[in-house]
């Protein structure tokens, strides 16, 4: 009983903790709320007319989306970079950056899952992928193994920071015991998110471009250089603008994870790039098409030159020691990889796996307001949910909010 | 009470939207007549799932207005079909007189919709049958009366030009189907090309068919692959699977007019499709199966396409395969398709 009336108490001061703020705070959540609305108001229109609305054609049937959704499951697996020397290796440095790599996962999924909703055709028909309600074709479908796995990262990182939140919350002690086995769970299960949502495509062979075995391994190493760069961001500016203080060396470490996962990315786009480019065959037509364009059509040339320049001014500039541990150029390259693997891993990735068509149709894809707009909502909803899961965790790991004492 | 509430939502979300395009007359008819008259039901699985929706239906009216299939104009009659087709099983799940009471369903929703009378079989695969198709390019001339018989006989959109068919010209020495022309408009045949039609090739081992997330994609026993259109949520990966372009998505709703509407249909093949799904050829499953050749063959003026049972060892797709030099599309790929080129 008297934990019952905690928990609704830990709720009640939750959206009361996450509901004020500064002006600041304010006007953040105030902006992102309007995305939220305009986003909604441009999915309104596509529910209406159907998708095509979008820039997406039968030749190019998944677009800005699907590219997202795929990004965004990185970025949920890399929260495992904090889970596991923190929980694991008892290292107390990064103990304080976990929960926020936590509330990273948990808003990157529901993000993924809002993308992955907003592509349906039928999304009010969506009950039909519910097992044993619906039709749930597993293990033949590679989705249905995503739909598992992206759910159960979910409920995880969800579960995890809760116990660890109401023990604080109610000023005891969270028992190893208790959470721990989920813990190391949780490690495997976010390299899996991140294998199983690669196998999605490396299973067609229809699609060449995607059917390569290092597309999983490829995938892992860009997701733990994106996901360390955008904690390392999200840190930086908690540090900032809170009473939170996040010690440099979390910094440190985070930026030499980030290094050499964006190094190890490096290294297999090199060897993707020879392999499709040496000898190139049939096969590297999507390659060519996404890397120099294939006659008049040059869609993703821009796109993929800017991801590749950045990538590799990033990647270099982090290499250097110096430059590296230089607070403002860290955030600086942070963001530019951050937008530099959004770019390769995203558009870069999905659509040239349509093009040259399966019957060798080349059409160019550039998405429409309304996929723009429905992007940007999606991103607000889950910067918004963000920000309310920190300032919430926050509070409670710095005693604001704590359950009152009573006798 | 619930149904009141609902439609205060919705009403105020929508002046806030501006988006006004449903009848608030109907919706109130639908929630007061057709949730009553299903909702007394006793509760199963399915019945709890409606009751969750309604409740749901509250908090998601901001998309309910243009996502759900009951909202569109119409009487209380069409809501309460609507309502109960919405909440129907997986083709392949239900029994012979589930088959028949949604078949019941959406022939008086066209009685309704459309005052047309169509007849929609489900006519089931017939034992010692397999499909197979065969393509003479030496004969075809690019005339294309397969594709428009096709959309004829389908039903496909005429407002995207849907075809599942196309012809590709092809220079002679060439046999790479990137280098050839998929959309020509000229007088044919042209001097020094050849033709080679595509379409849905019903693999025997189809990567369509595994990668459905919902099982709305399957192979009969007679080897045609179909889609359940009302179970398909569109999510469109079966379109990255398939190696051959063999599969049509609904971008937005088909329009046919109404006087062209072929009204013999079947329930895998040509009835009505609504926007948001997948749909592809059925080596017209409605005819097929009732022992005629699909519209395709019926169509060509040059006798380039053949089509018949592969396991009669007398038909004439068996003397093709057999005696004319025949090749398929990516056979590398291991998807067996059921469709072979030949030459004379």
């Amino acid at each position: 009983m008297r934990k019952t009336n905690a928990l609704i108490q830990f709720f009640k001061d939750a959206i009361a903790t996450a509901a004020s703020g500064t002006v600041k705070y304010h006007l953040w959540m105030g902006c992102l709320t309007f995305l939220m609305i305009l986003g909604t108001y441009a999915y309104s229109i596509q529910v209406r007319d159907g998708l095509v609305v979008t820039g997406m054609s039968d030749h190019i049937s998944w677009g800005i989306y699907i590219s997202n959704f795929t990004f965004l499951v990185g970025l949920a697996a890399a929260a495992v970079m904090l889970v596991l020397p923190s929980y694991i290796l008892h290292d107390v440095d990064f103990h304080k950056a976990v929960l926020i790599g936590e509330g990273i996962a948990v808003a990157a999924l529901f993000m993924c899952l809002a993308f992955v909703t907003v592509d349906l055709g039928g999304p009010h028909r969506a009950w039909h992928l519910i097992p044993k309600l619906g039709f749930f074709n597993w293990p033949a479908s590679m989705l249905t193994w995503d739909v598992i796995v992206l759910n159960g990262y979910l409920l995880l990182n969800l579960a995890i920071p809760f116990y660890i939140l109401f023990k604080h919350y109610r000023g005891q002690k969270p028992e190893p015991k208790k959470y721990l086995p989920f813990v190391v769970l949780s490690v495997f299960w976010a390299v899996g998110i991140h294998l199983v949502t690669a196998f999605l495509y490396a299973g067609l062979p229809a699609r060449p471009f995607w059917h390569n075995a290092l597309l999983g391994p490829r995938f892992l190493a860009s997701a733990f250089a994106a996901g360390p760069a955008f904690i390392i961001l999200v840190l930086g500016i908690i540090h900032s603008q809170t009473s939170y203080q996040i010690r440099d060396s979390i910094f440190k470490k985070l930026a030499l994870i980030t290094t050499v996962a964006a190094q190890i990315n490096l290294i297999m786009l090199a060897s993707e790039l020879f392999v499709e480019f040496y000898q190139p065959t049939h096969h590297a037509e999507s390659a060519t098409y996404l890397f120099f364009g294939l006659g008049e059509h040059k869609g993703l040339v821009p796109w993929i030159w800017t991801a590749i320049s950045l990538n590799l001014f990033a990647t270099l500039a982090l290499t250097l020691h110096k430059v590296r541990n230089q607070k403002i150029w860290l955030y600086l390259l942070c963001f530019l990889l951050f937008i530099a693997i959004w770019i390769e891993k995203g558009m870069g990735m999905v659509v040239p796996g349509f093009v040259p068509g399966p019957l060798g149709d080349v059409v160019d894809y550039s998405p429409s307001w309304v996929e723009i707009c429905v992007t940007l909502g999606i991103w607000a909803m889950g910067m918004f949910l963000l920000s309310g899961l920190v300032k919430v965790a926050i509070a409670v790991e710095t005693r604001q909010m704590a359950l009152p004492t009573t006798h | 009470m619930v149904a009141k509430s609902i439609q205060k939502t919705k009403t105020w979300f929508k002046s806030l939207l501006g988006v006004d395009r449903d009848e608030p007359l109907a919706e109130k008819n639908f929630f007061d007549e057709g949730v009553a008259a299903v909702m007394d039901k006793p509760l199963d699985r399915r019945a709890a799932l409606k009751q969750f929706i309604v409740g749901a239906s509250i908090g998601t009216s901001l998309v309910q207005s243009a996502c759900s299939p009951f909202s569109e104009e119409g009487n209380s009659e069409e809501a309460h079909l609507r309502w109960q087709e919405y909440f129907k099983k997986n083709y392949r799940l239900m029994t012979a007189e589930e088959r028949k009471t949604t078949v019941t369903r959406l022939e008086k929703l066209g009685e309704l919709k459309a005052g047309i009378s169509q007849h929609i079989d489900t006519k089931d695969a017939t034992k010692g049958v397999l499909f197979g198709y065969a393509f003479n390019i030496s004969k075809c001339k690019g005339y294309m009366d397969c594709v428009s018989a096709c959309a004829k006989e389908n039903n496909l959109d005429r407002s995207s030009k849907m075809q599942y068919i196309r012809i590709f010209e092809m220079e002679n020495g060439q046999t790479n189907l990137a280098s050839a022309n998929g959309a020509y408009y000229h007088e044919v045949p042209v001097e020094g090309h050849y033709y080679m039609g595509t379409q849905c090739f019903h693999c025997e081992n189809p990567p369509c068919v595994d990668v459905c997330p919902v099982g709305a994609t399957w192979k009969e026993d007679d080897g045609i692959v179909v889609i359940d259109y009302d179970w398909c949520i569109g999510c469109r990966y079966c379109q990255a699977a398939c190696p051959y372009f063999g599969r049509r998505f609904n971008w937005a709703t088909p329009e046919v007019p109404i006087a062209e509407i072929n009204k013999d249909q079947h329930y895998l093949g040509n009835r009505l499709r609504k926007k948001g799904v997948m749909e592809k050829c059925t080596f017209c499953i409605q005819r097929s199966r009732d022992g005629k050749n699909p519209a395709c063959v019926e169509a060509c003026p040059t006798g380039a396409r053949v089509f018949g049972n592969l396991l009669d060892p007398n038909s004439e797709i068996r003397y093709v395969i057999e005696n004319k030099n025949v090749f398929r599309l990516k056979e590398d790929l291991g998807t067996e398709p059921k469709f072979w080129y030949f030459t004379d």
